[in-house]
């Protein structure tokens, strides 16, 4: 099991004023899955994904991850874990807009000890080689599509080779065609076992992955298998 | 490789935004332009004060009349007659042992007049000893002997620059110059010897010390003695055998009611050195105000720097930087920029202190450009200090954000 998740509530405290988000959420996710996590917003969504990429910390229940209790890790093993075993993909790309796609590509590695240069700058290279982005190394972002952008993304998120790759919307700021492209390399992820947990309000794209978990109000609505899968290659519609 | 990436990334935000990045860095160029500038110029006077004194020769004693405490100058440095010293008492001073020069000084000023020309100059009694205390020399012609002082003759030796501004091209030797009404022969002129002590020692003449005291300002006191001591070390020793000697002539039995003061050049070197050396290190401080006012100028930038990569710092945190790593990268990225602000600086402040010399150096006196490799380091130290300690807070407060409100903040 790589995530597990028992009972977890978190609440927002702003001065007297506490604002559940969580009201008690479990569930498990296995490697090489791929969950999508859907609900209107203010269901808790973000919030679950953020505690699930170490970039929050839960109220109270526990959330086990590879086998660890990471309910209370401090900063410093969060901010390891998140650049080792974690790898995002942000609705806006979140590329910084002065260095190229390759060094945008390579910036969790600066952040991780004991890496050899050169190895990890090829497998950067295959890797945008891969999502077709090769002849756009030394391009910057603001010259590149927003789906191109996406994908350069999606690259950085591998960098690292990361035990879980977590997508916040990752369509949610493109065209149905660039969409579509995105939605291709993270189903190909998967199918090369890479365990992916997306969350997406639109029902087409959470229809990609394997098994959609429904929140409402901070509580699992729904949590079912997708019997009909959409295939990205085969062509998108809403 | 963390450390280049950053120091590369902060160079590349530094050159994107070049008005605000030079404004910036304004306060610190101008900070240890001026430091640089000021200890530069700071030792440059300090080393030509000392100079001129040296320049009197090394190895001599002074003695003034009237008292003095240990630390204030005696009456007569602020040119308060005082009558204790006498030309008797000079040449008493001749017969102790290693003392190889004595002359007594006595001062005044007045008009020198040859044929249709004449110009006022200072005139300075001395004795036949003078060249030998000074380590001074006559150009041509000869100085005057122990007997034309004693017989009171009327002879006089010129200034380098008295004789051509009197005489021009031609010889003055054996020439009659009137010093107000009294006439005096030529018989020397003197070796070109410059600025010393603040007096420029071309544009004086000398006379026996006797005839000026008794026929040009009526009095039989002398300004001051110079006593050259054969050898450093004796130094000590010739001083305490003057205050004997002197004390014997003057009838004095306390000690503290001495009616003279003695003072030897490396006294007045050390007090001299003492005293620029405080200067220079209080303008310096002055100086180093302004490089605080630099500094909060950095840490106002990064504030704003900080704040308009708020989105950068939360994917940053959210990709695996620490704290320390966000606190690092802001701090390299002010620290950068206040060094480049201080190397200019320092440049500038080269420059100016060149500027200054070879202004000072046109009117005549031996400046001397110094910029020590001390106050090179001194600066650049100081100038990334100043972007370590004002970068501190904006950094600590992007270190401290949180990734997922910093992702969101637009």
């Amino acid at each position: 099991m790589l995530i597990k998740i028992e009972n977890v509530t978190k609440d927002y405290h702003d001065n007297e004023l506490v604002t559940p988000a969580l009201r008690g959420v479990s569930f498990e996710v296995k490697q090489s899955e791929f969950v999508a996590i859907m609900g209107s917003s203010g269901s808790g969504k973000s919030t679950l994904m953020h505690i699930i990429g170490f970039l929050d910390q839960l109220t109270s229940g526990h959330y086990f991850f590879d086998g660890q209790d990471a309910s209370h890790f401090n900063d410093q093993k969060l901010a390891d874990i998140r650049n080792s075993k974690v790898g995002f993909i942000f609705q806006a790309y979140n590329l910084l807009p002065r260095i190229s796609v390759l060094d945008n590509v390579l910036l969790p590695t600066i952040y991780t000890s004991n890496l050899d240069k050169g190895k990890i700058e090829q497998r950067a290279k295959e890797l945008l080689d891969k999502v077709g982005l090769s002849h756009r190394v030394k391009h910057r972002p603001n010259q590149l599509s927003g789906g191109e952008q996406q994908r350069v993304a999606v690259v950085r998120a591998l960098i690292n080779q990361p035990r879980l790759i977590l997508a916040d919307e990752p369509t949610g700021n493109l065209d149905s065609k660039s969409g579509q492209e995105v939605m291709e390399v993270i189903q190909d992820l998967n199918e090369e076992g890479h365990t992916i947990l997306m969350v997406t309000h639109e029902k087409y794209v959470a229809e990609c992955a394997r098994r959609i978990i429904v929140l409402k109000d901070g509580r699992i609505l729904s949590d079912s298998q997708v019997f009909n899968r959409h295939i990205a290659k085969d062509g998108l519609e809403k | 490789m963390y450390l280049f990436k950053t120091i590369k990334f902060s160079l590349g935000n530094l050159l994107l935004q070049k008005s605000r990045s030079f404004l910036t860095m304004l306060g610190i160029i101008i900070g240890v332009g001026a430091v640089i500038s000021i200890m530069a110029v700071g030792a440059s006077a300090q080393n030509l004060l000392l100079n001129q004194v040296r320049s009197m020769g090394s190895n001599l004693v002074g003695i003034l009349p009237g008292a003095a405490d240990e630390s204030g100058a005696p009456a007569a440095m602020f040119g308060i007659e005082v009558t204790t010293l006498k030309y008797e008492d000079a040449i008493a001073l001749e017969d102790l042992p290693h003392i190889t020069a004595v002359s007594a000084y006595s001062r005044g000023r007045g008009t020198i007049s040859y044929l249709n020309k004449s110009n006022d100059y200072d005139y300075v009694g001395v004795s036949s000893n003078y060249i030998n205390v000074e380590d001074a020399a006559v150009e041509s012609g000869r100085f005057f002997r122990s007997e034309e002082v004693d017989s009171l003759a009327r002879v006089i030796v010129l200034g380098s620059q008295v004789k051509d501004d009197l005489f021009g091209k031609s010889d003055p030797i054996n020439q009659r110059v009137k010093v107000g009404q009294v006439s005096f022969k030529v018989i020397g002129v003197m070796e070109e010897r410059g600025v010393a002590m603040f007096q420029n020692q071309d544009e004086q003449v000398f006379i026996p010390v006797k005839t000026v005291q008794k026929m040009m300002i009526g009095v039989d006191h002398l300004a001051f003695i110079r006593v050259k001591v054969d050898k450093e070390e004796n130094i000590s020793l010739v001083i305490s055998q003057i205050e004997n000697t002197l004390r014997f002539r003057h009838h004095i039995q306390d000690p503290a009611k001495d009616d003279f003061t003695i003072r030897s050049t490396d006294q007045a070197l050390d007090i001299l050195g003492t005293i620029t050396q405080a200067l220079k290190m209080f303008l310096a401080v002055v100086a180093a105000i302004s490089l605080l006012v630099g500094g909060i100028g950095i840490m106002n930038i990064m504030f704003v720097v900080v704040n308009e990569r708020t989105r950068e710092i939360g994917l940053r945190k959210a990709i695996g930087a620490k704290r320390k790593d966000i606190l690092i990268q802001f701090l390299i990225e002010s620290a950068t920029m206040t060094l480049i602000g201080g190397l200019i600086g320092i440049v500038m402040g080269v420059l100016i202190a060149l500027a200054i010399s070879v202004g000072v150096n046109y009117f005549d006196y031996d400046w001397q450009f110094i910029v020590t490799p001390l106050s090179v380091i001194v600066s650049t130290l100081m100038a990334i200090s100043v972007g370590l300690l004002f970068g501190l807070w904006p950094a600590n407060r992007a270190s401290k954000l949180n990734p997922v409100e910093a992702m969101r903040y637009e």
